[in-house]
Order: structure tokens, then C-alpha cells, then sequence
């Protein structure tokens, strides 16, 4: 029974890593429709500084130094894909410009940080355990299942609460109509993208003490968000929250259940979805047209 | 009077292919033009080239006397243009309430979100609805709403009667009439040809892509056999001077 339950708190604490990197992906796809295949690379960017800014055993305080610091190159990044994929007209061509950064920033972490497996510590304070279903579970992903939570609250505000928030959600529907209301929906969606890619890092440096840093670890990341993006419908934050959190279960319990199957069931969750509702579980409803 | 929109030689169309061939045409400040056309003439095509959700091939689109060809939508929102696009476009998953906010700007002018609910009591009752929860009238009246939020110097409409009941269709009516008699400069394109003379001053034809008759909407309606000859009025639902009413 313990083991079931230490496997449902680790899909929680994985859901919420994926929550952060899936909805910039999300929503960026449904402003403009462009798949940001360097979303996995802004995310191992984000582990990468983990590495370089944390040796074991530090502070709290330069762990979140490391956050912030990983927060800031992830924007930087997504500010200069919105720029270029903006400045070309064709999606297919907006896709694969983004897949050429990926690569390219890939080669360039391995260049700078080798091919080996680097392995991150938790922050000493929280590098614990505490007692838990009779055994212990470790500190640090408790506080990253906080995270989730507090991260899908600001974003729940943000979003439904905001004018801001307004905005971003008719952007998504109808962004031709949002334009003609006077709004420069370029910067919105540079913000977004911005954003998103933020997250998307701040992702990589929480999850280092769980996943490490290594070559090809983007490609995964990237296709675990891209199942969660799609089982959740397209463009929809709701519904990233909820494949996030459904991948997390599926992921934790496989591996605890059948460890030698845990990849094929969360592509086996997908297909199950897309057989039942091919637009997502919680499709954000599209505009009205002409 | 001057001239609150100029467009001269406007071209423009889709990916390549033209769908205005040169489009001349000027809207007076204070009054309110109808543009008429059989489906397919270019009448949204032009609507959205002037108000920048299409790129311009080429052409000149001034308004207030400031050239803004080219420029993006909101940069030609911003200088005062609003449209009520057909087939409405309200954001679906928004509610009413978000609709407006979205159109809401900080700063100035006579329209703000609570003298649209008075004006608009329908919308005030359906103000946490979404937009895909409202009836076809409904939704008109936000759009309607949502473009007057900008307080617009001209108004784009693009056949607001558009597949409404004939009692909605006299309500938007005699909205229109209102924002006309308090002076509102407004383009209206319109395939009820009672509803386009009931509300303009002038009227201009487009065909292919070009305006090919402008004259007042007294002289057309005394000229039933232009109307006929320009728009194939047989095929429309009712003829000029309203066999509706
Ligand atoms: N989004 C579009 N892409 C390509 N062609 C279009 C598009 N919209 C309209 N057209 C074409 O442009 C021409 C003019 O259409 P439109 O401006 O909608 O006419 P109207 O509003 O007068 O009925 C038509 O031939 C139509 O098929
Ligand atoms: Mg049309």
C-alpha cells in the first residue's frame, strides 16, 4: 500500500514539474499555432544551470538564485524565438526554424557541459526526508508538488482574474479580432512565449535533483510535454494542468508497476484520449467565424 | 464636410491572388456610407484591408488625413477605427463581461461598459454568459458594443442583419439610427437594401473589386432600375424601399 502511495506523491511532484513545462507549449501553440520544438531545449538550459550555479549541498538562498538566474536566460531565449518565428510567414517553417535552435542550443550545452550524466543536489536544508505512510519521502518533492500547486493558483488569478489574463485567452480564440481592439497582440504573444519559456527552465532546475542533466533529455522532456499539451487539447491551460497531472499518475505508477513499460503507457494514455475526445480533454473552445 | 476615411487605388486580396482592383472611395465626417456588392465583391476583403487585418498590395488608406496603409490593426485602432466584423467574432469562451474588457481601454470618451449595458439591456442580463451561450442577436449587440468600447472616430460594420430575425434586425436598426443621429461616421456594408437606405446618407456599389456607382440614398432609391441592374436586386429578400416594411 506505501509503495502505491509514495509512487502517487512521485507522479504529483512529476505532474507539476510537467504543468511548468507544458504550458508555455500549450499556449504559445494556440496563439499562433507554432509548435516551439526548442521548448525541451530551454528546458535542460535550465538544468544545465542548475549544474554550473549549484554544487552540493548549497543554500536555499543560491538555489533560488539558480531559480531566478534560470528564470531570466529561459525568457531571453523565448523573447528571441518569438522575434524570429514572428518574422516568417509559414508554420511548417516557424517549426522548424525552432527545431534548428533546439539543436543548436543542445550542441552548445554539450560542448559546455560534456556528454556525462550530471547528477544535482537538493538544496541541504530541504535534502531530507520526512516520515511518511511508515517510510520517509524526501523533502524536495514535497516542495516541488508546493510548486504546482502555488504555480497553477498565480496562473488560475492571472489568467481568469487579470484584464491581462483577458487578453491572452482572446488572443488564443481569435487573435485577428483582438488586434482590431487596439491591443498589439506581437507583444503579447512575445511575452507569452517569454514566459513560457521562463517556466520551462525554472522546470529544468526544480526537476535536477529529480531527473539530472544530460544530452537528450530535452527530446524527452519535450515529448512528455507534447503528449501532455495534446491529452489536454491544444492551447488550453486547464488542460495542461490536467495532462500534467494525469502523465505524473501514469508515469509514477507504471514505473512502480511495470517499470520495462512506463514510456509505452503514457504514449498508450494518449492514443486512449485521442480515441475518445481527439480534441483534448479540455479543449479551449475556438471563436466564432465568418 | 472633410473626408474622415480616403482610400484611393487600394489593391489588395489573399496570398497573392487580387481582390481589390483599385478601390476609390471617401466617407465624409458625421455620416454614414453603404457599401453594397453581391457576395464575393470584395466588401470584407476591403472592411478588413482598411482596418489592417489584411496586408494592402498596394493603395492609400487615410484616415483623419494620416496615411495608414500597411499599418497593423491595432496600430489602426488606435487611431480611431473600429469594426463590427461580419460573422461577429465574439470571443466564444469569453463571457460577455470579458468580451467588453478586452475592447476597454484606461483612457476617455462618451462609451464605457455601463452606458453599453444601458443602451444594450440584453447584454446587461447575459453579463457572465459566454459568448458561445448567446443567440445570434445577442452576440451582434456585443459585437456592436465591444467596437463602440473603442469609441471609434469611424465604425466598420460588415452586415450587421446578417442572418437575424427581422424584429432583431429593427432593433440593431434603430441602434444604428442613434449612433448615426448623434453624429457617429460610420461604413456600413449591407445586403438588406431597406436597412442600408433606412440608415445611410450615401451609397456606393462594388463590383469586382471596385466601386463602380457611388450616389445619395435618395437618388437610388428613386432609381429602382440601377439598383436592379448593379446588384441583381431580383435575387435579393427585399427590394429598395423595403417591400418588408
Ligand atoms: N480568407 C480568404 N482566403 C482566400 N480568398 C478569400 C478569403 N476570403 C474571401 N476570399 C475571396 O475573396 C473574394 C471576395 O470575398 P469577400 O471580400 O468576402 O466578398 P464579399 O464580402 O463582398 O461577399 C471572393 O472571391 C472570396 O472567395
Ligand atoms: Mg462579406
Amino acid at each position: 500500500m506505501g509503495t502505491y502511495l509514495v509512487g502517487a506523491l512521485n507522479g504529483l511532484a512529476m505532474g507539476s514539474l510537467l504543468f511548468a513545462i507544458a504550458l508555455g507549449l500549450s499556449l504559445v501553440f494556440g496563439m499562433m499555432d507554432v509548435l516551439n520544438l526548442a521548448h525541451g531545449a530551454v528546458y535542460l538550459l535550465g538544468a544545465y544551470v542548475a549544474v554550473a550555479l549549484l554544487p552540493d549541498g548549497v543554500g536555499l538562498g543560491v538555489f533560488v538564485l539558480a531559480v531566478l538566474a534560470a528564470a531570466a536566460a529561459g525568457a531571453v531565449l523565448g523573447g528571441a524565438l518569438a522575434a524570429m518565428t514572428r518574422a516568417i510567414p509559414h508554420h511548417l517553417d516557424q517549426a522548424l526554424l525552432t527545431l534548428g535552435v533546439a539543436l543548436v542550443v543542445a550542441e552548445l550545452l554539450s560542448l559546455v557541459f560534456g556528454n556525462d550524466v550530471h547528477s544535482i543536489a537538493a538544496p541541504a536544508a530541504v535534502g531530507g526526508g520526512v516520515a511518511v505512510f511508515g517510510g520517509t519521502y524526501p523533502v524536495y518533492r514535497l516542495l516541488v508538488i508546493g510548486f504546482g500547486i502555488v504555480l497553477a493558483v498565480a496562473v488560475y488569478l492571472l489568467v481568469e482574474r487579470s484584464r491581462l489574463g483577458t487578453v491572452i485567452r482572446a488572443t488564443v480564440a481569435d487573435r485577428a479580432m483582438v488586434a482590431a481592439l487596439g491591443v498589439n497582440t506581437g507583444r503579447v504573444l512575445a511575452g507569452v512565449f517569454a514566459a513560457g519559456a521562463a517556466l520551462a527552465a525554472v522546470g529544468g532546475v526544480l526537476a535536477g535533483p529529480i531527473l539530472g542533466a544530460q544530452p537528450g533529455l530535452d527530446e524527452k522532456v519535450l515529448l512528455l510535454a507534447l503528449v501532455v499539451v495534446v491529452i489536454g487539447g491544444l492551447g488550453s491551460i486547464r488542460g495542461a494542468l490536467l495532462g500534467a497531472l494525469l502523465i505524473g499518475q501514469v508515469q509514477a505508477l507504471g514505473t512502480t508497476l511495470l517499470p520495462q513499460y512506463a514510456s509505452f503507457l503514457i504514449f498508450a494514455a494518449m492514443a486512449l484520449v485521442l480515441l475518445l475526445r481527439p480534441a483534448g480533454l479540455l479543449p479551449p473552445r475556438t471563436a466564432v467565424r465568418a | 464636410m472633410t473626408d474622415l476615411l480616403a482610400v484611393a487605388g487600394l489593391r489588395g486580396g489573399y496570398a497573392g491572388t487580387t481582390v481589390l482592383d483599385g478601390v476609390d472611395l471617401t466617407v465624409a465626417e458625421g455620416s454614414v456610407m453603404a457599401l453594397l456588392g453581391r457576395n464575393g465583391a470584395g466588401k470584407s476583403t476591403f472592411v478588413h484591408t482598411v482596418m489592417g487585418m489584411l496586408k494592402p498590395y498596394g493603395g492609400s488608406v487615410r484616415i483623419g488625413g494620416r496615411e495608414l496603409a500597411g499599418s497593423p490593426a491595432h496600430v489602426v485602432a488606435r487611431h480611431g477605427v473600429a469594426i463590427v466584423p461580419q460573422g461577429r467574432r465574439v470571443f466564444a469562451p469569453l463571457t460577455v463581461e470579458e468580451n467588453l474588457r478586452v475592447a476597454a481601454r484606461g483612457a476617455g470618451g462618451p462609451w464605457t461598459p455601463a452606458r453599453i449595458y444601458e443602451v444594450l439591456p440584453g447584454l446587461a442580463a447575459r453579463r457572465t454568459h459566454r459568448g458561445d451561450q448567446l443567440s445570434g442577436g445577442e452576440q451582434q449587440m456585443l459585437a456592436i458594443g465591444r467596437a463602440l468600447l473603442r469609441n471609434p472616430r469611424l465604425l466598420l460594420l460588415d452586415e450587421p442583419s446578417d442572418g437575424l430575425a427581422p424584429t432583431v434586425v429593427d432593433r440593431i436598426a434603430e441602434l444604428l439610427e442613434g449612433l448615426r443621429d448623434e453624429g457617429m461616421t460610420a461604413l456600413l456594408v449591407e445586403q438588406d437594401l431597406h436597412l442600408a437606405t433606412r440608415l445611410a446618407d450615401e451609397i456606393a456599389v462594388m463590383q469586382k473589386g471596385r466601386i463602380v456607382h457611388r450616389t445619395s440614398t435618395d437618388a437610388f432609391r428613386r432609381d429602382r432600375p440601377l439598383a436592379q441592374t448593379l446588384l441583381g436586386v431580383g435575387t435579393q429578400p427585399s427590394g429598395p424601399g423595403g417591400d418588408r416594411s
